[in-house]
Protein backbone atom coordinates (compact mmCIF):
# COMPACT_ATOMS: atom_id res chain seq x y z
CA UNK A 1 0.00 0.00 0.00
CA UNK A 2 1.19 3.43 -1.05
CA UNK A 3 1.23 6.34 1.41
CA UNK A 4 -1.27 8.37 -0.48
CA UNK A 5 -3.39 5.57 0.02
CA UNK A 6 -3.40 5.49 3.46
CA UNK A 7 -3.49 9.14 3.89
CA UNK A 8 -6.83 8.52 2.12
CA UNK A 9 -7.76 6.46 4.67
CA UNK A 10 -6.65 8.44 7.70
CA UNK A 11 -8.93 11.34 6.11
CA UNK A 12 -11.87 8.97 5.93
CA UNK A 13 -11.25 8.31 9.43
CA UNK A 14 -10.89 11.89 10.40
CA UNK A 15 -14.06 12.70 8.69
CA UNK A 16 -15.84 9.96 10.68
CA UNK A 17 -14.36 10.91 14.48
CA UNK A 18 -15.08 14.79 13.64
CA UNK A 19 -18.66 13.77 13.25
CA UNK A 20 -19.05 11.63 16.14
CA UNK A 21 -17.89 14.91 17.54
CA UNK A 22 -19.54 16.82 15.95
CA UNK A 23 -22.52 15.39 17.28
CA UNK A 24 -21.33 16.06 20.70
CA UNK A 25 -20.40 19.22 20.16
CA UNK A 26 -23.61 20.04 19.37
CA UNK A 27 -25.64 18.59 22.07
CA UNK A 28 -23.43 20.76 24.25
CA UNK A 29 -23.80 23.78 22.34
CA UNK A 30 -27.09 23.14 21.87
CA UNK A 31 -27.78 23.51 25.77
CA UNK A 32 -25.32 25.99 26.39
CA UNK A 33 -26.99 28.30 23.93
CA UNK A 34 -30.12 27.54 25.35
CA UNK A 35 -29.27 28.16 28.63
CA UNK A 36 -27.17 31.33 27.70
CA UNK A 37 -30.69 32.60 25.99
CA UNK A 38 -32.41 31.89 28.76
CA UNK A 39 -30.47 33.80 31.21
CA UNK A 40 -28.72 30.91 33.16
CA UNK A 41 -25.42 28.90 32.57
CA UNK A 42 -26.19 25.59 31.22
CA UNK A 43 -24.51 22.50 31.72
CA UNK A 44 -21.47 23.27 34.38
CA UNK A 45 -20.46 20.53 36.46
CA UNK A 46 -19.05 17.67 34.23
CA UNK A 47 -15.43 19.05 33.28
CA UNK A 48 -14.51 22.93 32.73
CA UNK A 49 -17.99 24.82 32.06
CA UNK A 50 -19.31 21.36 31.50
CA UNK A 51 -17.36 20.24 28.27
CA UNK A 52 -17.60 16.61 29.31
CA UNK A 53 -21.41 16.90 29.65
CA UNK A 54 -21.98 14.83 26.08
CA UNK A 55 -19.59 12.03 27.53
CA UNK A 56 -21.31 11.56 30.35
CA UNK A 57 -24.37 11.78 28.67
CA UNK A 58 -23.43 8.98 26.50
CA UNK A 59 -22.08 7.27 28.98
CA UNK A 60 -24.99 7.19 30.93
CA UNK A 61 -27.10 5.94 28.54
CA UNK A 62 -25.14 3.04 27.70
CA UNK A 63 -25.50 1.65 31.22
CA UNK A 64 -29.26 1.85 31.19
CA UNK A 65 -31.68 -0.99 30.13
CA UNK A 66 -32.24 -1.83 26.80
CA UNK A 67 -36.60 -2.33 26.48
CA UNK A 68 -38.33 -3.36 23.71
CA UNK A 69 -41.77 -3.65 24.63
CA UNK A 70 -44.28 -6.12 24.01
CA UNK A 71 -45.35 -6.47 20.50
CA UNK A 72 -42.73 -4.78 19.01
CA UNK A 73 -40.91 -5.76 16.14
CA UNK A 74 -37.55 -7.48 16.85
CA UNK A 75 -35.24 -7.25 14.40
CA UNK A 76 -36.57 -3.84 12.90
CA UNK A 77 -37.14 -1.74 16.15
CA UNK A 78 -33.06 -2.58 16.57
CA UNK A 79 -32.74 -2.15 12.91
CA UNK A 80 -34.47 1.65 12.47
CA UNK A 81 -31.69 3.49 14.66
CA UNK A 82 -28.68 1.40 12.53
CA UNK A 83 -30.19 2.44 9.26
CA UNK A 84 -30.82 6.16 10.78
CA UNK A 85 -27.34 6.81 11.94
CA UNK A 86 -25.72 4.86 9.06
CA UNK A 87 -27.41 6.98 6.85
CA UNK A 88 -26.67 9.97 8.49
CA UNK A 89 -22.71 9.03 8.24
CA UNK A 90 -22.48 7.84 4.94
CA UNK A 91 -24.62 11.05 4.03
CA UNK A 92 -21.19 13.14 4.24
CA UNK A 93 -18.75 10.84 2.56
CA UNK A 94 -19.67 13.12 -0.65
CA UNK A 95 -19.09 16.06 1.09
CA UNK A 96 -15.85 18.32 0.84
CA UNK A 97 -14.51 19.89 3.42
CA UNK A 98 -10.86 21.50 2.04
CA UNK A 99 -9.19 22.05 -0.90
CA UNK A 100 -6.48 19.76 -2.71
CA UNK A 101 -3.56 19.71 -0.20
CA UNK A 102 0.18 17.88 -0.53
CA UNK A 103 0.19 17.85 3.64
CA UNK A 104 3.20 20.40 3.09
CA UNK A 105 5.09 18.54 1.20
CA UNK A 106 4.57 15.08 2.41
CA UNK A 107 3.10 13.49 -0.95
CA UNK A 108 3.87 14.11 -4.40
CA UNK A 109 0.48 14.52 -5.59
CA UNK A 110 -2.34 16.75 -3.94
CA UNK A 111 -5.29 14.46 -1.69
CA UNK A 112 -8.53 16.02 -1.41
CA UNK A 113 -9.54 16.69 1.75
CA UNK A 114 -13.17 14.87 1.93
CA UNK A 115 -14.52 10.99 2.34
CA UNK A 116 -15.05 10.44 -1.24
CA UNK A 117 -14.67 12.48 -4.46
CA UNK A 118 -17.69 11.99 -6.91
CA UNK A 119 -18.87 13.31 -10.18
CA UNK A 120 -22.36 13.09 -8.85
CA UNK A 121 -21.52 14.23 -5.42
CA UNK A 122 -24.88 16.24 -5.25
CA UNK A 123 -26.94 13.46 -6.45
CA UNK A 124 -25.51 10.64 -3.63
CA UNK A 125 -26.22 12.99 -0.77
CA UNK A 126 -29.31 13.29 -1.82
CA UNK A 127 -29.85 9.63 -2.13
CA UNK A 128 -28.40 8.38 1.34
CA UNK A 129 -30.61 10.98 3.24
CA UNK A 130 -33.46 10.51 1.61
CA UNK A 131 -32.94 7.10 3.60
CA UNK A 132 -32.51 8.40 6.87
CA UNK A 133 -36.37 8.69 6.64
CA UNK A 134 -36.60 4.71 6.89
CA UNK A 135 -35.29 4.56 10.28
CA UNK A 136 -37.70 6.99 11.27
CA UNK A 137 -40.74 5.28 9.45
CA UNK A 138 -39.40 1.68 10.83
CA UNK A 139 -38.93 2.85 14.41
CA UNK A 140 -42.43 4.27 14.49
CA UNK A 141 -43.82 1.49 13.23
CA UNK A 142 -42.00 -1.22 14.62
CA UNK A 143 -42.26 0.20 18.11
CA UNK A 144 -46.32 -0.90 18.65
CA UNK A 145 -47.19 2.22 20.12
CA UNK A 146 -49.43 4.75 18.84
CA UNK A 147 -47.27 7.79 19.67
CA UNK A 148 -44.56 6.18 17.95
CA UNK A 149 -46.82 5.60 14.73
CA UNK A 150 -48.05 9.04 14.67
CA UNK A 151 -44.52 10.50 14.81
CA UNK A 152 -42.85 8.07 12.69
CA UNK A 153 -46.09 9.21 9.58
CA UNK A 154 -45.65 13.20 10.45
CA UNK A 155 -42.29 12.72 10.20
CA UNK A 156 -42.23 10.96 6.62
CA UNK A 157 -44.89 12.83 5.46
CA UNK A 158 -43.13 16.18 6.06
CA UNK A 159 -39.83 15.03 4.83
CA UNK A 160 -41.09 13.99 1.65
CA UNK A 161 -42.60 17.15 1.75
CA UNK A 162 -39.84 19.21 1.84
CA UNK A 163 -37.83 17.61 0.09
CA UNK A 164 -39.24 18.65 -3.19
CA UNK A 165 -38.62 22.58 -2.63
CA UNK A 166 -34.98 21.21 -1.20
CA UNK A 167 -34.09 19.28 -4.08
CA UNK A 168 -35.48 22.02 -6.53
CA UNK A 169 -33.74 25.02 -4.98
CA UNK A 170 -30.55 23.16 -5.39
CA UNK A 171 -30.98 22.40 -8.79
CA UNK A 172 -30.92 26.23 -9.48
CA UNK A 173 -27.04 26.15 -8.20
CA UNK A 174 -26.27 23.24 -10.40
CA UNK A 175 -27.36 25.19 -13.33
CA UNK A 176 -25.07 28.01 -12.40
CA UNK A 177 -22.12 25.97 -11.67
CA UNK A 178 -23.01 23.09 -14.68
CA UNK A 179 -21.61 20.81 -12.84
CA UNK A 180 -22.68 18.12 -10.24
CA UNK A 181 -19.45 17.11 -8.61
CA UNK A 182 -19.72 19.00 -5.58
CA UNK A 183 -16.06 20.20 -5.50
CA UNK A 184 -16.22 21.41 -8.92
CA UNK A 185 -18.97 23.62 -7.70
CA UNK A 186 -16.97 24.77 -4.36
CA UNK A 187 -14.52 25.76 -7.17
CA UNK A 188 -16.92 27.78 -9.32
CA UNK A 189 -17.03 30.23 -6.14
CA UNK A 190 -13.52 31.55 -5.73
CA UNK A 191 -12.60 35.18 -6.70
CA UNK A 192 -14.20 37.86 -5.70
CA UNK A 193 -16.41 40.32 -7.96
CA UNK A 194 -15.00 43.77 -8.01
CA UNK A 195 -12.12 42.96 -5.81
CA UNK A 196 -14.34 42.79 -2.79
CA UNK A 197 -17.43 40.84 -2.83
CA UNK A 198 -16.96 36.98 -2.85
CA UNK A 199 -18.27 35.27 -6.27
CA UNK A 200 -20.11 32.91 -3.58
CA UNK A 201 -23.39 31.48 -4.85
CA UNK A 202 -25.51 33.10 -2.25
CA UNK A 203 -25.55 36.46 -3.61
CA UNK A 204 -27.06 34.69 -6.78
CA UNK A 205 -29.62 33.33 -5.26
CA UNK A 206 -30.82 34.40 -2.06
CA UNK A 207 -33.77 33.02 -2.81
CA UNK A 208 -32.44 29.88 -3.47
CA UNK A 209 -30.51 29.65 -0.10
CA UNK A 210 -33.10 30.84 2.06
CA UNK A 211 -35.73 28.21 0.61
CA UNK A 212 -32.90 25.72 1.21
CA UNK A 213 -31.57 27.18 4.59
CA UNK A 214 -35.73 26.10 5.56
CA UNK A 215 -36.53 23.00 3.64
CA UNK A 216 -32.96 21.80 5.36
CA UNK A 217 -34.92 22.96 8.95
CA UNK A 218 -37.71 20.78 8.03
CA UNK A 219 -36.22 17.95 6.77
CA UNK A 220 -33.82 17.35 9.95
CA UNK A 221 -36.83 17.52 11.75
CA UNK A 222 -35.79 20.81 13.66
CA UNK A 223 -37.95 23.40 15.82
CA UNK A 224 -40.10 25.41 14.25
CA UNK A 225 -41.13 22.22 12.21
CA UNK A 226 -40.32 19.32 15.11
CA UNK A 227 -43.77 17.69 14.76
CA UNK A 228 -42.26 14.46 14.94
CA UNK A 229 -41.61 14.77 18.14
CA UNK A 230 -43.89 17.51 19.30
CA UNK A 231 -43.86 16.55 22.95
CA UNK A 232 -46.99 18.03 24.09
CA UNK A 233 -48.67 16.41 21.47
CA UNK A 234 -46.91 12.73 20.80
CA UNK A 235 -44.63 12.63 23.89
CA UNK A 236 -41.48 11.92 22.06
CA UNK A 237 -42.73 10.70 18.26
CA UNK A 238 -41.23 7.83 16.69
CA UNK A 239 -39.05 7.32 19.73
CA UNK A 240 -40.90 6.83 22.29
CA UNK A 241 -40.35 3.31 23.25
CA UNK A 242 -36.44 3.85 22.53
CA UNK A 243 -34.23 3.51 25.57
CA UNK A 244 -30.80 3.17 26.08
CA UNK A 245 -28.28 3.57 23.20
CA UNK A 246 -31.00 2.95 20.51
CA UNK A 247 -32.61 5.78 21.71
CA UNK A 248 -29.09 7.97 22.15
CA UNK A 249 -28.52 7.21 18.38
CA UNK A 250 -31.66 9.00 17.15
CA UNK A 251 -30.54 12.23 18.28
CA UNK A 252 -27.09 11.59 17.33
CA UNK A 253 -28.17 10.89 13.69
CA UNK A 254 -30.62 14.07 13.60
CA UNK A 255 -27.05 15.78 14.85
CA UNK A 256 -24.91 14.34 12.23
CA UNK A 257 -27.72 15.26 9.96
CA UNK A 258 -27.64 18.93 10.79
CA UNK A 259 -24.12 19.24 10.13
CA UNK A 260 -24.55 17.30 7.05
CA UNK A 261 -27.15 20.00 6.12
CA UNK A 262 -24.68 22.89 7.04
CA UNK A 263 -21.47 21.52 5.32
CA UNK A 264 -24.05 21.07 2.03
CA UNK A 265 -25.05 24.72 1.88
CA UNK A 266 -21.50 26.09 2.90
CA UNK A 267 -20.29 24.23 0.08
CA UNK A 268 -22.64 24.76 -2.33
CA UNK A 269 -24.11 28.58 -1.77
CA UNK A 270 -21.28 30.07 0.68
CA UNK A 271 -17.90 29.33 -1.00
CA UNK A 272 -16.74 26.10 0.91
CA UNK A 273 -13.10 26.79 1.63
CA UNK A 274 -12.44 29.49 -0.29
CA UNK A 275 -12.09 32.79 2.08
CA UNK A 276 -10.16 35.81 2.86
CA UNK A 277 -6.44 36.12 4.76
CA UNK A 278 -6.20 32.38 4.82
CA UNK A 279 -3.90 30.40 1.88
CA UNK A 280 -5.34 27.41 0.25
CA UNK A 281 -4.34 24.92 2.38
CA UNK A 282 -5.98 26.24 5.45
CA UNK A 283 -9.07 26.76 3.68
CA UNK A 284 -10.69 23.78 6.14
CA UNK A 285 -10.68 26.48 8.91
CA UNK A 286 -12.90 28.63 6.90
CA UNK A 287 -15.21 25.65 6.11
CA UNK A 288 -15.46 24.73 9.71
CA UNK A 289 -16.47 28.19 10.35
CA UNK A 290 -18.84 28.77 7.98
CA UNK A 291 -20.15 25.77 8.86
CA UNK A 292 -20.74 26.41 12.63
CA UNK A 293 -22.24 29.59 11.88
CA UNK A 294 -24.92 28.01 9.91
CA UNK A 295 -24.95 25.40 12.78
CA UNK A 296 -25.33 28.48 15.55
CA UNK A 297 -28.16 29.70 13.05
CA UNK A 298 -30.31 26.29 13.92
CA UNK A 299 -29.93 26.38 17.54
CA UNK A 300 -30.84 30.21 17.37
CA UNK A 301 -33.88 29.47 15.45
CA UNK A 302 -34.98 26.58 17.61
CA UNK A 303 -34.70 28.79 20.79
CA UNK A 304 -36.55 31.71 18.87
CA UNK A 305 -39.46 30.45 17.11
CA UNK A 306 -42.65 29.03 18.68
CA UNK A 307 -43.59 25.20 16.86
CA UNK A 308 -46.35 25.62 13.68
CA UNK A 309 -49.12 23.57 13.59
CA UNK A 310 -48.75 20.26 11.40
CA UNK A 311 -51.50 21.75 8.75
CA UNK A 312 -49.48 25.24 8.73
CA UNK A 313 -46.52 23.30 8.06
CA UNK A 314 -47.56 21.05 4.74
CA UNK A 315 -49.60 23.55 3.32
CA UNK A 316 -46.71 26.06 3.45
CA UNK A 317 -44.41 23.51 1.95
CA UNK A 318 -46.85 22.22 -0.83
CA UNK A 319 -48.66 25.92 -1.55
CA UNK A 320 -45.82 28.38 -1.00
CA UNK A 321 -42.24 26.46 -0.91
CA UNK A 322 -42.64 24.36 -3.51
CA UNK A 323 -43.90 26.74 -6.21
CA UNK A 324 -41.30 29.12 -5.31
CA UNK A 325 -38.46 27.06 -5.71
CA UNK A 326 -39.63 26.64 -9.35
CA UNK A 327 -40.28 29.66 -10.25
CA UNK A 328 -36.49 30.56 -8.85
CA UNK A 329 -35.44 27.70 -10.84
CA UNK A 330 -36.91 28.95 -14.28
CA UNK A 331 -35.99 32.50 -13.43
CA UNK A 332 -32.35 31.57 -12.70
CA UNK A 333 -32.46 29.18 -16.05
CA UNK A 334 -33.52 32.65 -18.10
CA UNK A 335 -30.86 34.74 -16.39
CA UNK A 336 -27.81 32.00 -16.67
CA UNK A 337 -28.92 31.71 -21.08
CA UNK A 338 -29.31 35.49 -21.15
CA UNK A 339 -25.73 36.26 -19.99
CA UNK A 340 -24.48 33.09 -21.24
CA UNK A 341 -25.12 34.05 -24.93
CA UNK B 1 -10.39 9.24 -2.15
CA UNK B 2 -12.06 9.47 -5.89
CA UNK B 3 -14.54 6.91 -6.70
CA UNK B 4 -17.41 5.20 -4.81
CA UNK B 5 -14.80 3.26 -2.49
CA UNK B 6 -15.23 6.28 0.22
CA UNK B 7 -18.94 5.78 0.30
CA UNK B 8 -18.55 2.31 1.27
CA UNK B 9 -16.22 2.19 3.86
CA UNK B 10 -18.04 5.52 5.16
CA UNK B 11 -21.47 2.98 4.87
CA UNK B 12 -18.85 0.54 7.09
CA UNK B 13 -18.31 2.43 9.75
CA UNK B 14 -21.71 3.72 10.38
CA UNK B 15 -22.63 0.27 10.97
CA UNK B 16 -20.01 -0.64 12.86
CA UNK B 17 -20.53 2.30 15.44
CA UNK B 18 -24.15 1.75 15.36
CA UNK B 19 -23.35 -2.30 15.95
CA UNK B 20 -20.58 -1.92 18.78
CA UNK B 21 -22.66 0.46 20.67
CA UNK B 22 -26.00 -1.27 20.72
CA UNK B 23 -23.57 -4.31 21.75
CA UNK B 24 -21.75 -2.21 24.04
CA UNK B 25 -25.31 -1.32 25.91
CA UNK B 26 -26.79 -4.89 25.72
CA UNK B 27 -23.67 -5.90 27.95
CA UNK B 28 -23.28 -3.05 30.15
CA UNK B 29 -26.97 -2.02 30.79
CA UNK B 30 -29.11 -4.08 33.74
CA UNK B 31 -31.75 -6.41 32.03
CA UNK B 32 -34.88 -7.21 34.26
CA UNK B 33 -37.87 -6.77 32.47
CA UNK B 34 -40.92 -6.69 33.87
CA UNK B 35 -44.57 -6.55 32.52
CA UNK B 36 -45.43 -3.05 33.07
CA UNK B 37 -41.86 -1.81 31.38
CA UNK B 38 -42.83 -3.83 28.73
CA UNK B 39 -46.07 -2.44 27.96
CA UNK B 40 -46.13 0.42 25.06
CA UNK B 41 -46.98 4.04 26.69
CA UNK B 42 -50.17 5.42 26.79
CA UNK B 43 -49.56 7.90 29.76
CA UNK B 44 -49.82 5.37 32.56
CA UNK B 45 -52.44 3.23 31.55
CA UNK B 46 -52.88 -0.13 30.35
CA UNK B 47 -52.48 0.07 26.15
CA UNK B 48 -56.26 0.49 24.41
CA UNK B 49 -56.21 -1.88 21.40
CA UNK B 50 -53.34 -2.27 18.94
CA UNK B 51 -51.28 0.30 17.48
CA UNK B 52 -50.95 -1.29 14.12
CA UNK B 53 -54.50 0.83 13.10
CA UNK B 54 -55.69 2.05 9.66
CA UNK B 55 -54.74 6.07 9.14
CA UNK B 56 -55.25 8.94 7.54
CA UNK B 57 -55.72 8.36 3.58
CA UNK B 58 -54.07 11.55 3.84
CA UNK B 59 -50.57 10.30 4.39
CA UNK B 60 -51.21 8.25 1.09
CA UNK B 61 -51.87 10.72 -0.89
CA UNK B 62 -48.90 12.68 -0.01
CA UNK B 63 -46.87 9.92 -0.55
CA UNK B 64 -48.47 9.20 -4.02
CA UNK B 65 -48.25 13.16 -5.55
CA UNK B 66 -44.41 13.34 -3.10
CA UNK B 67 -43.92 10.27 -6.05
CA UNK B 68 -44.96 12.28 -8.97
CA UNK B 69 -43.15 15.16 -8.37
CA UNK B 70 -39.87 14.00 -7.21
CA UNK B 71 -39.59 12.41 -10.19
CA UNK B 72 -39.94 15.40 -11.87
CA UNK B 73 -37.15 16.88 -10.00
CA UNK B 74 -34.50 13.69 -10.39
CA UNK B 75 -35.39 14.75 -14.15
CA UNK B 76 -34.18 18.03 -13.53
CA UNK B 77 -30.42 17.39 -12.37
CA UNK B 78 -29.08 16.37 -15.80
CA UNK B 79 -31.12 18.90 -17.41
CA UNK B 80 -29.34 21.44 -15.40
CA UNK B 81 -26.22 20.27 -15.48
CA UNK B 82 -26.67 20.98 -19.39
CA UNK B 83 -28.78 23.69 -20.01
CA UNK B 84 -25.80 25.91 -21.44
CA UNK B 85 -25.44 23.32 -24.03
CA UNK B 86 -29.06 23.05 -25.03
CA UNK B 87 -29.50 26.67 -25.13
CA UNK B 88 -33.12 28.32 -25.70
CA UNK B 89 -34.60 25.19 -27.17
CA UNK B 90 -33.77 23.94 -23.80
CA UNK B 91 -35.19 26.48 -21.44
CA UNK B 92 -38.50 26.57 -23.71
CA UNK B 93 -38.76 22.51 -23.22
CA UNK B 94 -38.85 22.75 -19.53
CA UNK B 95 -41.86 25.80 -19.50
CA UNK B 96 -43.52 23.22 -21.28
CA UNK B 97 -42.73 20.36 -19.09
CA UNK B 98 -43.69 22.75 -15.70
CA UNK B 99 -46.81 24.24 -17.71
CA UNK B 100 -47.78 19.94 -17.70
CA UNK B 101 -46.44 19.30 -14.55
CA UNK B 102 -48.93 22.86 -13.23
CA UNK B 103 -51.90 21.19 -14.43
CA UNK B 104 -51.82 18.25 -12.34
CA UNK B 105 -50.90 20.44 -9.12
CA UNK B 106 -53.76 22.85 -9.86
CA UNK B 107 -56.24 19.73 -10.02
CA UNK B 108 -54.64 18.13 -6.75
CA UNK B 109 -54.57 21.81 -5.16
CA UNK B 110 -58.29 22.15 -6.41
CA UNK B 111 -59.46 18.19 -5.00
CA UNK B 112 -57.86 19.81 -1.42
CA UNK B 113 -55.23 17.06 -1.60
CA UNK B 114 -52.91 20.35 0.09
CA UNK B 115 -55.53 21.31 2.31
CA UNK B 116 -55.04 19.86 6.15
CA UNK B 117 -56.34 20.82 9.43
CA UNK B 118 -59.30 23.62 9.92
CA UNK B 119 -58.37 24.36 5.94
CA UNK B 120 -59.67 20.33 5.03
CA UNK B 121 -62.73 20.60 7.30
CA UNK B 122 -64.09 24.17 5.56
CA UNK B 123 -63.17 22.36 2.25
CA UNK B 124 -65.63 19.79 2.83
CA UNK B 125 -68.36 21.15 4.66
CA UNK B 126 -68.58 23.65 1.74
CA UNK B 127 -68.88 20.59 -0.57
CA UNK B 128 -71.25 19.51 1.59
CA UNK B 129 -73.35 22.01 1.69
CA UNK B 130 -72.77 22.79 -2.36
CA UNK B 131 -74.00 18.97 -3.06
Amino acid sequence: MDLRFLVQLAIIGLTFFMLINASALLVYAERKVMGFMQQRYGPYRVGPHGLLQPLADILKLLMKEELRPKGADRWLFTLAPMLAITAAFAAFATVPWGAETTLFGLLDQPVKLGAADLNVGVLVVFAITSMGVYGIVLAGWSSNSKYSLFGGLRASAQMISYELSYATALSAVILLAGSLSIREVVDGQAGYWLGVVPRWFVFLQPVGFLIYVIAGVAETNRAPFDFPEAEQELVAGYNTEYSSVRFALFPQAEYINMTTMAAVATDLYLGGWHGPFLPAEYGWIWFLLKVGAILFTYIWVRWTVPRYRYDQLMQFGWKWLFPASVVNLVVTAALVLYFHA
Amino acid sequence: MDGWLGVIIMIALGVGFAAVMIGLSLLLGPHNPTPEKLAPYECGMPAVGSARERHSVKFYLVAMIFLLFDIEVAFLYPWAVALRDLGWAGFVQLVTFFLILSVGYVYVWRKGVLDWGPAARAGRHAARRAA
